[in-house]
């Protein structure tokens, strides 16, 4: 499941997806992470009253597939499901949710890690966020998808 | 020949536009087409060295020539997670 929505996400839906494709592989599943950004009360010492999430929507469900082959090239008995959240956002809720099954816990851990380090450097995604005092649009990483260095920078904080 | 241009996020609120058509020369490439988009909107400009660029939804280059009826998309740094 990697998808882009306008509903509030679950990781139920996710977990399951993920476990029943790992059970028929390899050792069978015996770890699921997941992973929920949520949209935090502060930035950078300003109050926040909301955010606005973007996305390229087609481009985005390719580029979570292209972590997904990059996540299963390195750990071949793993899944992985990924869904951004766009549109407005209240404080607490999930913006990402993220979830992975492996056959052990520190490949699940792993999975997780370098699939959200990905995104972040990646996916055609912005966040626009609204202020008590204004806004501003969040510029981080000019996205490059065959970047080695960025791809092995991911992979270097997943395996920490 | 005509392409399709796509603005996202910061990029769309600065040129004041999303999504439009334009004729460019046989032969052009993504450059070719930003720096159209440039000239028009010149509060782009500083894009310059951090934009990103997909054609048809594909990420792309900014040297790879295109084809009429191309939808070319530019994209600002990202920001989701």
């Amino acid at each position: 499941m990697l998808a882009v929505t306008r509903d509030p996400l679950s990781i139920d839906a996710l977990t399951t997806a993920v476990e029943a494709a790992v059970r028929a592989r390899g050792e069978g599943c015996g770890a699921l992470a997941s992973f929920l950004g949520v949209v935090r009360a502060t930035h950078q010492g300003r109050a926040v009253r909301y955010l606005e999430y973007e996305a390229f929507d087609a481009l985005a469900v390719k580029t979570f597939a292209q972590i997904r082959d990059e996540a299963l090239a390195r750990w071949p008995d793993a899944e992985l499901a990924l869904v951004h959240r766009v549109g407005r956002l209240e404080i607490g809720e999930a913006s990402i949710a993220i979830v992975a099954a492996t056959a052990h816990r520190a490949d699940a851990f792993a999975v997780c890690r370098y699939a959200i380090e990905r995104v972040k450097q990646i996916a055609p995604v912005w966040k626009h966020e609204y202020f008590v005092d204004g806004d501003a649009w969040v510029e981080g990483a000019v996205a490059d998808p065959e970047d080695a260095d960025a791809r092995e920078k991911a992979m270097a904080i997943a395996c920490a | 020949m005509r392409v399709t241009v796509r603005l996202f996020a910061r990029l769309r609120e600065l040129a004041g536009r999303e999504v439009w058509t334009t004729e460019v020369p046989a032969g052009a490439t993504v450059a070719d087409v930003w720096a159209t988009v440039t000239q028009a909107h010149p509060p782009l400009a500083p894009f310059d060295r951090a934009v990103s660029c997909a054609v048809n939804a594909n990420f792309s280059r900014m040297s790879s020539p295109l084809q009429e009826g191309d939808d070319v998309a530019f994209l600002p740094p990202v920001s989701g997670g």
